[in-house]
């Protein structure tokens, strides 16, 4: 396989390509819009022919005619295999226990995989007030795995104590005396490289970094002591028939692509 | 019914008014009309609280949000609810935050006139600590263990009204849905009072050749109002796209409160009605939302020889 050299590799690109290669062999994904669209639809084209991307919205098995702008779109409707009622998607599809991997973004995660979508600051009064859960929760409490995609890898949002959580992985939930269903988060992308935890009682840990990216930048960019696998490992760089793919076939239009 | 004459018999100062409708079929033109006849103290309950949410807020109708996401879909913020929240500017706004499943929930158990609902959401979170409403109980059954199991529950929500717009219903009410249905039913369900504002009223055969398609029946509705494209900038599947350029703007427009401020009193106060906005956009800015056909293919019901 040809490679591209990275620096021609936009943030988005990455995050993309390297989302898109976890999602071997899953079936069904919970995918909101943006790099989890360009990274489930781009495994739909490689890695994942079989997968089923379920919107909260309600619709499943979408077969969109343009990039959908909102996890709501007309287009993604038109087409579609099934739409289901609000009870019937997180009742039925997320608490029954459908969904092998949620796609989510936060603006904190601490080193458990507890994520902050809330506030920045105080609850009460706080600096910055964010969007809250929207289906968070319930995705991190059913589906059997989640994987985060972070933008931006900083001692800020990578966190040691959360400013608030709003959607807690299976350690916190285990604490409060619910049972957990599934793994909490497993993989966060970021533009570093890889973090990765198997399951409760587990912590993340860096388990592969992208080319040119020490483990010492790492670590500096991360706000708690991170734990590093022994064998970490280098992230393949994007090919040039992933880029290929995912820019003429996949967001043609740059919508989602930066 | 007209829309001034629902919102001015069902609607009340300090009322609980519930508007649904997730991202599709959101019902704008009633709040714009709950602006214009300058209601106070309200709590609106809405699932995804968006721009409508922001501009009842700004008019000073609000005093209650109950929600489980304050965002500008995926466009950005809602400015005056962050400057509410984060600085009490101009007044504080209580808000209940919940997460989507809780607000599902609390429709369910409101719609059924159940004490409360169980979900496997929460455990952990810290929203329990800023939500008393939000309660852990133990299960009075076993677990899947045979142990005993904790589980956390949300109480009913019962607005005094319920407002969702949608596709079409006949005169008695009977309302059809299609495209995404999210929580509409069951939050009409659960209110005293409901409005079901239509892009069309169709004849009585047009519901009766589908009835599948009827979401909310006439014995759930107390008014049928008129309003085309009374869901801009949300979309009517079928009827008009979404306006994206419009939820961009907002992030901008809400963002300053003196815009803003120009913005209600332009399109909102300035307008009699939905109808004169509508017209004021123009006939080529409509033109522009305008989609193509996608029919389903029909069903046979079928009938007795």
């Amino acid at each position: 396989m040809t490679t591209t050299a990275p620096e021609t590799v936009t943030s988005s690109e990455l995050l993309s390509v390297v989302a898109s290669r976890e999602l071997a062999s899953r079936r069904t994904v919970f995918a909101g819009i943006g790099l989890p669209t360009l990274a489930t639809e781009l495994a739909h084209l490689t890695v994942a022919p079989q997968i089923e991307v379920v919107y909260e919205s309600g619709v499943c098995g979408a077969h969109p005619s343009h990039l959908p702008e909102t996890i709501a779109d007309a287009v993604i409707v038109s087409g579609a295999e099934a739409v289901l009622s609000m009870p019937a998607l997180f009742g039925c599809v997320l608490q029954g226990g459908h969904i092998d991997v949620g796609f989510l973004g936060a603006a904190q995660i601490d080193r458990w995989g507890n994520l902050n979508t809330s506030v920045i600051g105080d609850w009460e009064s706080p600096e910055v007030r964010l969007p809250g859960s929207g289906g968070a929760v319930e995705v991190m409490a059913n589906s059997r795995e989640v994987f985060v995609v972070m933008r931006r890898h900083n001692p800020r949002s990578f966190t040691a104590a959360l400013d608030f959580c709003t959607t807690p992985g299976p350690d916190r939930a285990l604490a409060d005396g619910i049972r957990p269903l599934g793994a909490g988060v497993t993989r966060v992308i970021t533009e570093l490289g890889i973090l990765a935890r198997s399951g409760v009682g587990e912590e993340l840990r860096l388990v592969a970094v992208h080319p040119g990216v020490t483990v010492d930048r790492v670590r500096e960019a991360t706000g708690w002591d991170l734990q590093v696998d022994g064998s970490v490992g280098t992230v393949p760089p994007p090919t040039a028939a992933e880029l290929r793919l995912l820019r003429e076939d996949v967001d043609p239009g740059r919508v989602y692509l930066r | 019914m007209s829309m001034r004459e629902a919102v001015a018999a069902f609607v009340h100062d300090g009322a609980t008014v519930c508007l649904e409708g997730f991202t599709h079929l959101v019902p704008t033109a009633a709040g714009h009309e709950i602006i214009r006849q300058g209601r106070k103290d309200l709590t609106v309950v809405r699932m995804t609280a968006d721009i409508v949410v922001d501009q009842m807020i700004a008019a000073g109708c609000v005093s209650r949000l109950v929600s489980s996401f304050v965002g500008n879909s995926s466009a950005g913020s809602l400015g005056e609810l962050r400057r509410r929240i984060e600085r009490a500017d101009p007044a504080p706004l209580a808000f209940e935050e919940y997460s989507h499943y809780g607000m599902v929930c609390r429709y369910l158990a409101g719609s059924q006139r159940l004490p409360f609902y169980p979900l496997r959401s929460y455990g952990g979170s810290d929203l329990p600590g800023v939500n008393s409403d939000l309660r852990k109980v133990t299960s009075p059954y076993p677990g899947p263990d045979g142990e005993p199991e904790q589980i956390y529950v949300v109480p009913p929500v019962n607005p005094d009204v319920t407002i969702i717009h949608a596709q079409r219903a006949d005169r008695r009410g009977n309302t059809q849905i299609w495209g995404l249905t999210g929580i509409q039913a069951e939050a009409v369900y659960a209110a005293d009072k409901a409005i079901v504002v239509v892009e069309e009223v169709v004849e009585d055969e047009v519901v009766r050749s589908d009835p599948n398609r009827t979401l909310v029946p006439s014995h759930a509705v107390d008014a049928v109002v008129v309003c085309p494209r009374g869901a801009h900038p949300s979309f009517a599947q079928g009827y008009y796209d979404r306006d994206n350029d419009f939820y961009r703007a907002w992030s901008h427009i809400s963002k300053d409160p003196e815009r803003l401020r120009a913005w209600l009193a332009e399109w909102v106060y300035g307008t009699a009605d939905h109808a004169e906005y509508v017209e004021k956009l123009g006939e080529e800015f409509w033109a522009g939302l305008a989609v193509g056909e996608a029919l389903s293919e029909p069903v046979n019901y079928g009938r007795r020889l």
